[in-house]
């Protein structure tokens, strides 16, 4: 059951990012290109996202347990560390060069194109590094 | 404003909402994609790998079954659903590696961070997706407006 539940969540993100054109680097860039021909499609995208989900959230976490797992698994920290920020830079950049963040770089895999595939690998490696290196730093 | 793609992004939007509130519901868990699909690379297969793997053929299959239905909102052409990319394969392999390793460090991405955290309230996504968001602005004005001379 637990399968047939994550796939349904995979296929409600994948069918967001293509309806919204998330898909598309150009949108994207578009969005981050606020001295250019601004495009605000992004701005819709994660404001509808987030504010379903603030509710969504409100009425699912009132219970004490999901349908089919032991327990939330919730972030607990609150605390900021140079890890998140520098993180989050590095992303940031890999980001506005692309037009791609994770969701709808592997979403597009059925349009393939040679840079897609450079992206996509490459961004396998980035994970497969920074998981040795976080976890040779103790965490 | 082109009003078509913002409904197109409001209606996908909803979409990717609904589909973190339905993991939540059902399994606990964040819908963070840098944190479900990295967990299925470069770690030994456990028993959490099934839903990973399965979110994964999902997140793959939506975008087909958008293109059957013609319901697309690429700038360039409104009914394609999956855009050209924007550079070559170097400049690919570059932001690639900046995208992974930086979502792996700082612990997530647009929708770990972005839709998931802030719907939280959490400080720490708050953060994140502010810094990302102020790199990659930065970025695009470096690489279109300095660089580029405004493409």
């Amino acid at each position: 059951m637990k399968v047939v539940m994550g796939y349904i969540a995979g296929l409600l993100f994948g069918l967001g990012v293509a309806v919204s054109g998330m898909t598309d680097p150009a949108r994207v860039l578009g969005f981050l290109d606020v001295f250019g021909a601004w495009d605000p499609t992004l701005m819709f995208v994660l404001g509808g996202a987030v504010i379903t989900n603030f509710i969504g959230y409100r009425v699912v976490l009132r219970r004490e347990y999901p349908l089919f797992a032991g327990s939330f698994q919730l972030p607990e920290r609150s605390d900021l560390d140079a890890r998140l920020i520098g993180g989050a830079a590095l992303f940031g950049i890999g980001w506005g060069l692309s037009g791609y963040c994770p969701g709808p770089a592997i979403a597009s895999a059925s349009g393939m194109t040679l840079p897609l595939a450079a992206m996509l690998l490459a961004m396998a490696l980035g994970w497969i590094v920074s998981q040795r290196m976080v976890r040779s730093a103790g965490r | 404003m082109d009003w078509t793609a913002s409904l197109h992004g409001l209606i996908g939007g909803v979409l990717i909402g609904l589909s973190a509130t339905w993991l939540m519901a059902t399994l606990g868990r964040i819908a963070g994609i840098s944190g479900i699909i990295s967990g299925l690379i470069g770690t030994r297969p456990n028993g959490d790998h099934a839903w990973r793997f399965a979110f994964l053929l999902g997140l793959l299959s939506g975008p087909v079954l958008v293109m059957l239905l013609g319901f697309g909102n690429v700038a360039a052409e409104p009914e394609a659903v999956i855009g050209a990319p924007a550079g070559g394969p170097g400049l690919m392999l570059l932001a690639g590696l900046l995208v992974g390793f930086g979502t792996g460090i700082g612990s997530g991405c647009t929708s770990g961070h972005g839709v998931c955290g802030l719907a939280r309230l959490s400080w720490r996504s708050f953060v994140a997706t502010l810094t990302f968001m102020l790199m990659a602005i930065i970025t695009v004005y470096v690489v279109r407006h300095v660089i580029g001379g405004g493409a």
